[in-house]
Formats: C-alpha cells, sequence, structure tokens
C-alpha cells in the first residue's frame, strides 16, 4: 500500500523528526517504494505460525537480584546537554506562556 | 620473531613474542601507529579511524609491558593491538556511532566486551567508521564521510563495519571489533578479503553495544585469518551478567578446531591443560597437515536459493572451487533449499527498523550528545535535535519503522514479518536436523562497489541477501577470503546450529588452509 504524505508528517511528528516540505516529498516516494517490496509477506500464509520477537535459545539466565553502583551525577553531568542541581534541563513545554529555551 | 614483520604476523604469533619478552607491547603498538600513518587511517584519505589517541595507547602498552615483567598472565592477546567499532562503548576515547547527534560523547562505561580483550592484554589503538548507528552496507553513511577499501580506493570497504574491516585489511590490526545486524561483519570482511564471524545470537554479551535492533544485534569479531577471529571470539564469548539475553552455554577454545576434530572430541573444559590453553600459559597445539580426512564426516549443505541463475558466473566460479576445495578435505557436500530465503529482506526491513524506531528514541538531546534549541519549547527541540543530528539513512528507516509499527499497519507489517522469522528459523532447523553440519554461499552476491555507485536504498538492502537469514535465525556464521572476482576480493559464508561455533572455525580452518594462495587469487 502506497504512502501519503500525510503519513509522512504523521510519522515524522510521532518520531520527533522534523521533515520539510520538499524531504515529504521525497520520504514519501522512498517509503512507497521500499514497502512495495515488502507486499510478498502477504502472500505468505500464516495463519499457524507464532510470531518470533526474538531468537534467544536455552532461555534467559538470571542475575543475583541485587542492586549494582549506578552513575555519579558529576559522571551524568560530564556529558548531558544541560543539568543543574543534578537534574537535566529542558526547554519549557511550548503550551506554557513562556516558553524560553532555558526552562529557568 | 620480529615487530619489522608486524604486518604479516597473526595475534597469536603476537601475544606468544610478546610473552616471550621477544616483543613489546610498545613496539606493536608504536608499529600498528605507523602503519596506519603509512596507509593513511585518518580523515583525509582511507578515513578508517574516527577517533584515536596514539599517547594513550602507548601508556597502555607500557601497563600491558609491566605485567609481562612481573610475570603475570598477561593473556592469550598480550600486546595485541585492536580496532573497535564506534558503536561499542570505550573508556577514554568518544563513542559516537558515525553520528552527528553523539558528537564528542565519552562514554562512562566500557562495553563488556572491551573489557574482556584488555582483560587478555589487549590494547584498543582507536574506534573505526561505520555506518551511521550501524544502517549501511557501505559506511557511505557516516556523517564523517565513507571509508575507502584499502584494496582498492575507489571502492567502498563493504559496511557497517566498513572501518574495522578497512583497519585489519590494512595490516593495521590482526584484529578489529565489529557489530552485526543483517550482516554488518561479514559483509565487509568479505570486501575487505579478511575474515568476519557472527557468532550466535546470545553468545557474546551486548552490554555496550548501542542498541539498533536489540533482537538481531550481535558483537562480531574481524580477523585476518581465521586463527585471529576464533581467538578474538574465544575471548569476548561467554555469559555476562550485564546483558540478560547473553547465554551461559561453555565456551571452547575455539583455536583447537584447528585440529580438525569434531567437537565430541575436543578437550575437556575441565582439563586443566585445556584452562592454560585458554589463558596462553601453554600453546594450542599445532595444526595437522591439510588433508583428505580432515573433515571426513562432515556434510556441508549447498543451499539452491544462494546460488540464482542471476548469480554473477565469475562469483559462482569462486564459490565452485572453494566447494572442491572443501570435498577434496573429505567432506560431502549436499544440495538443499531453505526456501523462506527470498523473504529475509523483506522481513528484516520491517522488524529491523521498527526496532531502530524505539530503540533511538533516546536520542533526543535531553541527557547526552547534540542538543539543537529551536526557539519553540521542548517538542521543537527534541525536532531540531532529533533532524539536525540523524543523517538521511537514519532517518529513513526511523520513519520506516514507526510506520510499521503504527495502528492500522502493525498486523499487516511487524506482526507478519514476525511470523515469517519464525518460517526463516525453522528452515534452518529443519537442514541441521536432517543430518546437514554446515552450510556453504558466497557472502554478497557481488565484490565491492565503487563509492557512490548505488544511490536507491532498496538496491543497497540487497546487499545483505545472503547473510541476513543468519541474523533472523540467530545462527552463527563467518565468511572467509574464498578468491578474487576482477580483482576483488570474495567470501564464502559458513553457517552452522546455534551454538555450534566450534563446528564453524573446523571447516573455515579446514577451507582457509585448503585455499592457501587462492583464497587471496
Amino acid at each position: 500500500m502506497a504512502v501519503t504524505r500525510d503519513d509522512v508528517l504523521h510519522i515524522a511528528e510521532l518520531a520527533r523528526l522534523g521533515v520539510d516540505a520538499a524531504r515529504a516529498d521525497e520520504l514519501t516516494k522512498e517509503l512507497s517504494a521500499i514497502l512495495a517490496h515488502m507486499e510478498v509477506l502477504s502472500q505468505v500464509d500464516t495463519a499457524n505460525v507464532p510470531t518470533a520477537a526474538g531468537v534467544g535459545v536455552g532461555g534467559t539466565p538470571l542475575r543475583p537480584d541485587a542492586g549494582v553502583p549506578s552513575l555519579t551525577i558529576g559522571t551524568l553531568a560530564s556529558f548531558a546537554p544541560s543539568m543543574r542541581d543534578g537534574f537535566f534541563i529542558v526547554p519549557r513545554l511550548a503550551t506554557h506562556e513562556d516558553s524560553t529555551e532555558s526552562g529557568a | 620473531m620480529s615487530v619489522d614483520n608486524y604486518t604479516q604476523l597473526g595475534a597469536a604469533a603476537i601475544a606468544s613474542s610478546v610473552r616471550a619478552g621477544d616483543m613489546s607491547p610498545t613496539e606493536t603498538i608504536r608499529a600498528s601507529f605507523k602503519r596506519a600513518n603509512e596507509i593513511g587511517a585518518g580523515p583525509d584519505q582511507l578515513n578508517i579511524f574516527l577517533h584515536a589517541n596514539e599517547k594513550a595507547s602507548v601508556s597502555e602498552a607500557e601497563e600491558i609491558q609491566k605485567r609481562v615483567e612481573n610475570a603475570a598472565d598477561v593473556g592469550v592477546l598480550a600486546g595485541v593491538p585492536i580496532a573497535i567499532k564506534d558503536n561499542i562503548a570505550s573508556l577514554g576515547l568518544p563513542t559516537t556511532c558515525g553520528s552527528r547527534i553523539l558528537t564528542g560523547y565519552v562514554s562512562p562505561f566500557e562495553a563488556t566486551a572491551i573489557t574482556r580483550l584488555r582483560a587478555n592484554g589487549a590494547m584498543i589503538v582507536a574506534k573505526t567508521n561505520m555506518d551511521e548507528f550501524a544502517m549501511g552496507s557501505s559506511t557511505e553513511n557516516s556523517a564523517f564521510g565513507p571509508t575507502r577499501n584499502p584494496l582498492d580506493v575507489r571502492c567502498v570497504p563493504g559496511g557497517s563495519s566498513g572501518g574495522s574491516a578497512a583497519a585489519v585489511a590494512a595490516g593495521i590490526t590482526p584484529i578489529a571489533l565489529g557489530s552485526e545486524t543483517g550482516g554488518s561483519v561479514r559483509q565487509p570482511a568479505a570486501f575487505c578479503g579478511v575474515v568476519g564471524v557472527k557468532p550466535t545470537y546470545g553468545r557474546v554479551s551486548r552490554y555496550g553495544l548501542v542498541a539498533f535492533a536489540s533482537s538481531l544485534d550481535q558483537i562480531g569479531v574481524i580477523g585476518r585469518t581465521v586463527d585471529d577471529a576464533a581467538l578474538g571470539l574465544e575471548c569476548i564469548a561467554g555469559f555476562d551478567k550485564m546483558d540478560s539475553t547473553s547465554s551461559d552455554a561453555d565456551v571452547p577454545i575455539y583455536r583447537l578446531a584447528v585440529l580438525g576434530k569434531p567437537a565430541r572430541d575436543a578437550r575437556d573444559a575441565r582439563d586443566p591443560d585445556t584452562e592454560a590453553m585458554r589463558i596462553g600459559r601453554i600453546p594450542v597445539p599445532p595444526p595437522p597437515p591439510p588433508g583428505e580426512t580432515t573433515l571426513r564426516g562432515v556434510v556441508i549443505g549447498k543451499p539452491k536459493e544462494y546460488f540464482p541463475d542471476s548469480l554473477d558466473t565469475t562469483m559462482k566460479d569462486v564459490c565452485e572451487r572453494a566447494l572442491d576445495r572443501l570435498r577434496s578435505m573429505g567432506a560431502t557436500i549436499r544440495d538443499i533449499s531453505l526456501p523462506q530465503s527470498s523473504l529475509a529482506i523483506p522481513v528484516y526491513y520491517i522488524l529491523a527498523p521498527a526496532e531502530a524506531s524505539s530503540n533511538l528514541a533516546r536520542f533526543d538531546g535531553v541527557r547526552y550528545g547534540l542538543r539543537v534549541e529551536s526557539g519553540k519549547g521542548l517538542k521543537g527541540m527534541y525536532e531540531a535535535t532529533r533532524s539536525e543530528g540523524f543523517g538521511r539513512e537514519v532517518t529513513r528507516r526511523i520513519l520506516l519503522g514507526t510506520y510499521v509499527l503504527s495502528a492500522g499497519y502493525y498486523d499487516a507489517y511487524y506482526k507478519k514479518a514476525q511470523a515469517v522469522r519464525t518460517l526463516i528459523a525453522d528452515d534452518f532447523r529443519a537442514v541441521f536436523s536432517s543430518g546437514v553440519h554446515a552450510i556453504f554461499t558466497p557472502t554478497t552476491p557481488t565484490p565491492a562497489f565503487p563509492i557512490g555507485a548505488i544511490s536507491d536504498p532498496y538496491e543497497m538492502y540487497l546487499n545483505d541477501i545472503f547473510t541476513v537469514t543468519a541474523n533472523l535465525a540467530g545462527v552463527p556464521a563467518i565468511s572467509v577470503p574464498i578468491g578474487r572476482v576482477r580483482r576483488l576480493p570474495v567470501g564464502g559464508q559458513i553457517i552452522t546450529a546455534h551454538f555450534d561455533e566450534y563446528g564453524m572455525f573446523r571447516v573455515a580452518y579446514a577451507l582457509e588452509a585448503a585455499l592457501g594462495k587462492e583464497a587471496h587469487q
């Protein structure tokens, strides 16, 4: 089934990806072409076939139910784009009256 | 043995010389950087390295030297320089996954595979270039520019572990780590004329491997020879409490597969000599001369779906020569069928993007990596960061994955693909339960192609057509050089049943020995 431009804009919003008009047109064609190759799967009878979420064989070994060390605030601050008082700082939600970037 | 011959030495020979005091770790690390400079591993030439710090590597070598001088058990990789794909978390060097969105990110923890390599005496030379987030088959999708194939700089090295395969092919390191989701170790190994192994899903811990598609991802090993790959995998395999999908199955000494004996005749893991061999205190016995009994009793399947009429005749000829050599070693070649193989690419390119769309949601500009302020609040920051941080192929796959998981399409695409994945895994189970010990196929449909030659996304996806089934089924597979077509390397693939890496290496060692120089002609 062909993907529409509205589909692309909708899934881009779901995926939190900004897509401009020209790129939306390109992606509409690209995704439709790729998905056309997937249609072959609809011909396969899978009525009695279980789905496979993974291929792990031999079960999942358990580890002792004990805590492990976690990262320190200092470590997090070494790579976080913005931190203050041990918290990640993000911009305010745009729906708030003041949507300035600092969030302060 | 002299460090002057560094580029010709295998990892086991280097480690043995270092332990014997004939060579020092500082000499081997300097030899590695010297070779990198000679060949042009930097960004303006082959573009193999993304991050390297010679001074830090030399310091690491000096630490290994102290262990040697103190007569400690330095390990089976004592003083061996190793390159690491840039999606495997390392201490001290950045981990960017070839993406702008992780520019400058240095991991605060280390992948288990790297910890185990270091524990065995290995030294990290560099983090290598790759397709962004491992999405690609040519290393052209790196945000930091493509890597060039050392054997022909006009061509791609394959991908996504193209930098790691190129590092080994160029003689910079005898071993490199890569990662596989659909063939990203085996395909570049084939394109660069080296050995690449993808272990059974669960054989190697994924802790510290940046997730692309968690039900498919595995760390793999690229080596100059089968022995390098066997030694590298032996060091990193085994249960890790930090990865709930890692297996607690015993890890044999894969290097003993060189003796050509079945796994049941291999050494008992509880034997003291076996343990001494594992840590390098005593050497693995030398291989017997290859002969017509080396693979006696081994049945190798030749699946018709991997030798279609459309396959280049010169590729077919090289594969037939390899099959002849296996036959001459005593193996029986049996025609088999893996009937669902043609469905593997559609299945993979639904499941992998679906998992990626979830895994890559974490890159949002909040906790690490790039942040792009938009002036439009939190949602605007998310969109600006991800749009600027991700390249075209990653964006395409996130959208594809979001689409196949979205309401109305989930059953038709994602759930359907999961069911067909079961059928593909059933194909392998049926073959391996019918008396076939290993399967032989070409690793890729063609040799390396010129940079920029493939622009259509689906045409690029078809590069994975012979490798992706092993990932979907979770079985181990190895690519071994078997010859040249139009002067470019060609790989032959050996696939075995879950956790039978030993059997896989047995066939690979034998094939390498039987081909000899033909493997690179």
